[in-house]
Formats: structure tokens, C-alpha cells, sequence
């Protein structure tokens, strides 16, 4: 169920695991008394760590954490494109799509893990471990074409760079 | 090779960390400003550098913090934009993931200076990596006493945070980055009131881009005077410039402003020229949010003199063939890049961004890129090219804040100087799916 449904508001709270909840506190602590919802940001990149992506009974246990309106959760959380509201794969590649490195061959880059993954933009393997995303400009422009995926950069892609990244993701997915 | 006064030390062996950061000089404007200086006589020094914002709007910083508000027993804040989303920026990630202690260090010497208390950092939240290296950076100086109560026997007492955003370019606006730092979304305010007087939490803040706030640590540590000596005319100091797009070498590079365009492009120093042997189609100067400049007016101006990297000089010709330093996001295309591509793709990011909540901005921008699409795959047609011209103009000056013009001026660039290109993909539109334009030829009057 999405944020915008309304219902969304009746979805369970969940849980998160007491690391997670560690350092919800750490990054509330950040800021001054009665001002916690500043964290906000810093809790959904949190959830997403942990889930993988940011689901209604999430957002709900979010607001009670921070002492929020659910509402003041859902539209934060689809106002930033860094959350994804449906479940995604264990990887996601976020392909940069923007000028800079459009010039340098992104176009390609994207019709390349297309065929690779054997899937579109948008979409997730079947194997649940690849989703593939485009994105606007991520702040490398002299290092494209690049994407990101688990907040790290892979910069100045190649073919064979692709196939290196994706045989090794999942690897390291398998365990 | 020139002077550099930001990231000299860049490459140096462990510079990240606090203690070969502290061995190469660093922490020495800390201590000039709070164990020497008065804060006002901080922000005297800012002001008489010149220095002008370095996120893109050109504002003098100086002049800036001198508009800050500061009402008796009301809290001031300090909030440094890493929020670089500029597209053909990223000197600022450069900056932050190599040298974090130079950043922190402006932050010091910077709220000292306006009387803050409590600084904040936001940085986009696709850099969680160098959030990372700057909240061990910001560990550090706590540990050596450079933050917190008393810094260095002072009396001054400051805490620093930094916190991520979400991923929304808008956030780069100062307004809409307040917001975001107070949990909400990245919606411009109305000014006035301006953050000056009424900004993070209602309080007085002052908003300054990352390259900006380093800046301030040497022209504290040389004074305002010797910083000011750099450059020519209004542009002072030294500035990073992002270059990407089909250079031999891009990257980050710390110039002089007053360099050459001729020499940046070309010069062994910087980008070594255009990648592959080809030509010089175009430049984006300043980010992709300032209009584009065709091959003949870039390394010079229409009126034949050599065009330099500084405000002044990128401008000269205004609109009609002058374009703008911005972010210093030096973006350069070779010979064979569609242009009526790059202006579609440039005008889908704006239509991406576009925050909603200004009609002609959100309408305006997603009308813009379908109309730009039609025109690239083949299915425009001559009115079309009006048409974007007069959206264009419902777009500009109409909207809260800048996104709005950011979003119109390129097209209208774009369109202005390469209108035979767009044109030719309407009149040939399956040779423009084949093969691309090529260079266009200087009007004669040029």
C-alpha cells in the first residue's frame, strides 16, 4: 500500500532491529530538544538501510519515533527521489542519466545493463537482484558515464567495468 | 602553474585526518580569528577580499554575512550547502571527501565570525560516503578541542552537525535547503523575509556554499587584502572549476580567476583539450543552469577579445553571447553532440526537479521537455520552436525562485544560437535520427 493511499494510515507499525533503532537515537540526538524532526532524512535513509526500501507500516513506526503525523512522514519521504516507496532488488543501479554524462556515453551505458540484466529501466530481475534506475545528475560529472548503488560510486564505466561491478555484486548478494 | 590556496594539499599522504591536516597548517585561521580578531573584524576581512559566492549566484559573501540579523538573545546558525546538484558540478564532493578538515575549519573560523552557536553541514544524500569522512573529521576536531565549549581557552563555544538530504536538486536553493534541514519538503520560501532574518527555525542564518566557507580560511589566515590581490576586476581569489563532457583530462582544478577559457581548455596545466582529436562543438560555463556558448564565442567574445574565466568576462555580451561563471560547472562538447538532444535532456532534469509548487515552473518545464522530446525524435515541427520560446517566457521571473529561470535559459540559448540545428531536425528529421549535425559556422558579423 502506497503513502497516498487512504488507508495507508492503518498499515502496522514495524519494527526495526536495535542497531537501527541505536542510531535513529544518535541522529535525533543531533539536533536541539524539539527539533527531532529535522532528522527525518537521516531515519528514512536509515529504514531504507535496513529494508531496502521505505513501506507504509515503516513510515508509520517512523512517526511515532519522531514524534510526528504520519502525513509529515509520507510527504517527506515522496517528496525525495532517494526513496524508493516499492520493494526493489538487493542491488539497485542508479544509472545517471543527466547532460554531463549523457555526453560521455550514459545513453549506452543504460541500453547496455538493459540488455545485460535482461530487463528495463524501472524494472527488477527476477532473481530479485538487480533494479535498475535512472537518475539525474549525481555530482561526478568529470568521472561518467557512472552509477551508484549501496551509496557507492562506480565511475568512468566500461563494458567490461559493468560486467566486473555486476559479477561481483552478485557475489557478494549471495551470502 | 598557478596559485593554489584551497587544494594545494590535496593529494597529500593521510591529509583527511585531523593530525597531518593540523602539521601542514591547518587550524591556523582558528587560531588567528579567536585568540586575535574580533568577529566583526572576521567578517571586514570577508568583505574586503571581494570574495562572491561560490555555489553559483556570484553574491559577495561579505555583504552577506553583513545582512545578518542579530536581535539580542535570539540564536544565529551557520548552514554550509553541500547539497551540489548543479549538473557539470562537483568540486564541492572533491573538496569535502579530500581535504574534510579544510571545510570544518572555514566552519570554525566562519561562525565565530557571525556569532553562531550551532552549525550545520547538509549534504546531498547521495554523498552518504564523504557524510562519512566529514562526521570522523568533525569527531576529530571535538577531540582536540577545535569544537565544543571553550574553543581554544576563547570562550567560544560551537557545535557542528552534518546531515544528509534525500536527493532533490531544488534542495540547493538556500530556502528550500532550510526546509529540508527542518524536516519538511524542499519548497522555496517567499522572500522577504530573507534567511538573514528569519532561517532555520526562524532564527538569523546565514547559507554558504562549501567552497565559499574555505575560502575564508585563507583569507583569514593571509587577509582580505592578498586574497583580493588575485584575480581581476570584482573576481577575486582563486576558484574550482568542475570540467566534464569530452575533455582530454576533466576533473576538478583550482584556477586563478582570470585565466584564459583558451588556456583552460587547451592548457597542459588543465584539460589538455578536446578528447579524441575531435573539435569544439560548445560549452556550458558555469553549470548546466547558464546558456550555452557555441565554439566561436568561447574563447572569445563577440567583440574579439580574449574571454577569461571571471564573472565579468563569461557575462560580457549579456544574454546575445555571453553566458555566466554560475557554479563554475565547465561542461564542454565535442563535435559530434546533438544539441537538440542535450537541451531535451537538460529540460526532462529541470522538469525532474521542479519542486510543484509554482504553476509556470511545473507546468512550464514538463511542457518544455515533451515539446523538446517531439523535437528530437523526429516529430516537431517549426512552431514548436516558437512555442518553447514563449513558454520560455512565461516561465522566467514567474516563479518563487530561480529554478524557474535556471529551467528557461538554457533552452532559450540553446535555440538562440543553434536554431538551424533544431530546425534541421524538423525538416530532415530520419537524417537527424542518423547522424548529428556537426559544427555550425560563425554569422559573418561574428
Amino acid at each position: 500500500m502506497k503513502a497516498d493511499h487512504p488507508q495507508a494510515v492503518n498499515e502496522a507499525p514495524i519494527d526495526f532491529s536495535a542497531a537501527t533503532m541505536t542510531e535513529m537515537k544518535r541522529v535525533i540526538g543531533l539536533f536541539p530538544e524539539g527539533k527531532q524532526k529535522s532528522a527525518i532524512l537521516s531515519v528514512l535513509h536509515l529504514v531504507q538501510d535496513e529494508l531496502g526500501w521505505v513501506s507504509v507500516g515503516a513510515m508509520n513506526r517512523v512517526a511515532q519515533i519522531l514524534d510526528i503525523e504520519p502525513i509529515e512522514v509520507y510527504e517527506v519521504a515522496t517528496f525525495y527521489t532517494m526513496f524508493h516507496l516499492d520493494p526493489v532488488g538487493k542491488n539497485v543501479l542508479e544509472v545517471c542519466r543527466t547532460g554531463p554524462c549523457q555526453l560521455v556515453g550514459s545513453d549506452d551505458l543504460i541500453t547496455y545493463i538493459e540488455q545485460k540484466l535482461d530487463i528495463k529501466v524501472g524494472e527488477t530481475t527476477k532473481d530479485g537482484m538487480f533494479t535498475l534506475k535512472t537518475v539525474e545528475c549525481l555530482g561526478a560529472c568529470g568521472y561518467g558515464p557512472m552509477l551508484m548503488c549501496k551509496y557507492h560510486f562506480y565511475e568512468r564505466l566500461t563494458k567490461e567495468k559493468v560486467n566486473e561491478m555486476l559479477d561481483a555484486m552478485r557475489e557478494a548478494s549471495k551470502s | 602553474m598557478a596559485r593554489k590556496l584551497l587544494i594545494e594539499h590535496a593529494d597529500v599522504q593521510g591529509i583527511a585526518s585531523y593530525d597531518v591536516y593540523r602539521k601542514h597548517g591547518g587550524y591556523a585561521s582558528v587560531e588567528k580569528a579567536l585568540k586575535t580578531m574580533s568577529p566583526d573584524e572576521v567578517v571586514e576581512e570577508v568583505k574586503k577580499s571581494g570574495l562572491r559566492g561560490r555555489g553559483g549566484a556570484g553574491f559577495p559573501t561579505g555583504m552577506k554575512w553583513s545582512f545578518l540579523a542579530k536581535p539580542e538573545g535570539v540564536e544565529r546558525h551557520l548552514v554550509c550547502n553541500a547539497d551540489e546538484s548543479e549538473p557539470g558540478t562537483f568540486k564541492d564532493r572533491y573538496l569535502m571527501e579530500k581535504l574534510p578538515h579544510l571545510l570544518i575549519e572555514g566552519m570554525i573560523t566562519s561562525s565565530y565570525a557571525l556569532g553562531a552557536r550551532r552549525s550545520y553541514i547538509y549534504i546531498r544524500g547521495e554523498f552518504m560516503y564523504v557524510l562519512r569522512i566529514l562526521e570522523k573529521a568533525i569527531a576529530e576536531a571535538y577531540a582536540n578541542g577545535m569544537l565544543g565549549k571553550n574553543i581554544l581557552g576563547s570562550g567560544y563555544d560551537l557545535d557542528l552537525v552534518v546531515t544528509p538530504g534525500g536527493g532533490a536538486y531544488i534542495c540547493g536553493e538556500e530556502t528550500a535547503l532550510l526546509e529540508s534541514l527542518e524536516g519538511k519538503r524542499g519548497n522555496p520560501r517567499m522572500k522577504p523575509p530573507f534567511p538573514a532574518v528569519k532561517g532555520l527555525w526562524g532564527n538569523p542564518t546565514v547559507v554558504n556554499n562549501v567552497e565559499s566557507i574555505a575560502a575564508v580560511v585563507p583569507i583569514v589566515n593571509e587577509g582580505g587584502d592578498a586574497y583580493a590581490k588575485i584575480g581581476i576586476e570584482r573576481s577575486t581569489g582563486t576558484k574550482l572549476i568542475s570540467a566534464s563532457g569530452n575533455l582530454v583530462r576533466p576533473g576538478v582544478y583550482e584556477i586563478e580567476l582570470g585565466l584564459s577559457v583558451e588556456e583552460f581548455i587547451y592548457g597542459d596545466d588543465y584539460c589538455r583539450g578536446i578528447a579524441n582529436g575531435k573539435k569544439l562543438k560548445a560549452c556550458i560555463p558555469g553549470g548546466s543552469s547558464v546558456p550555452i556558448l557555441p565554439h566561436y564565442l568561447v574563447t572569445k567574445t563577440a567583440a574579439g577579445t580574449d574571454r577569461l574565466m571571471t564573472y565579468e568576462s563569461l557575462a560580457d555580451g549579456g544574454f546575445a553571447s555571453g553566458s555566466m561563471l554560475g557554479s563554475g560547472g565547465f561542461i564542454v562538447f565535442d563535435e559530434d553532440q546533438c544539441i537538440v538532444r542535450n537541451t531535451w535532456n537538460f529540460a526532462r532534469f529541470y522538469a525532474h526537479e521542479s519542486c510543484g509548487q509554482c504553476s509556470p515552473c511545473r507546468e512550464g518545464t514538463g511542457w518544455m521537455e515533451k515539446v523538446l522530446y517531439r523535437l528530437e525524435h523526429g516529430t516537431g515541427t517549426l512552431e514548436d520552436i516558437s512555442l518553447l520560446e514563449e513558454i520560455n517566457k512565461k516561465i522566467e521571473g514567474n516563479t518563487i525562485c530561480p529554478l524557474g529561470d535556471a529551467a528557461a535559459w538554457p533552452v532559450a540559448a540553446a535555440i538562440r544560437h543553434f536554431r538551424d540545428e533544431f530546425e534541421w531536425h524538423v525538416k530532415s528529421p530520419q537524417e537527424a535520427q542518423s547522424r548529428n549535425y556537426g559544427l555550425i559556422q560563425a554569422p559573418l558579423e561574428a
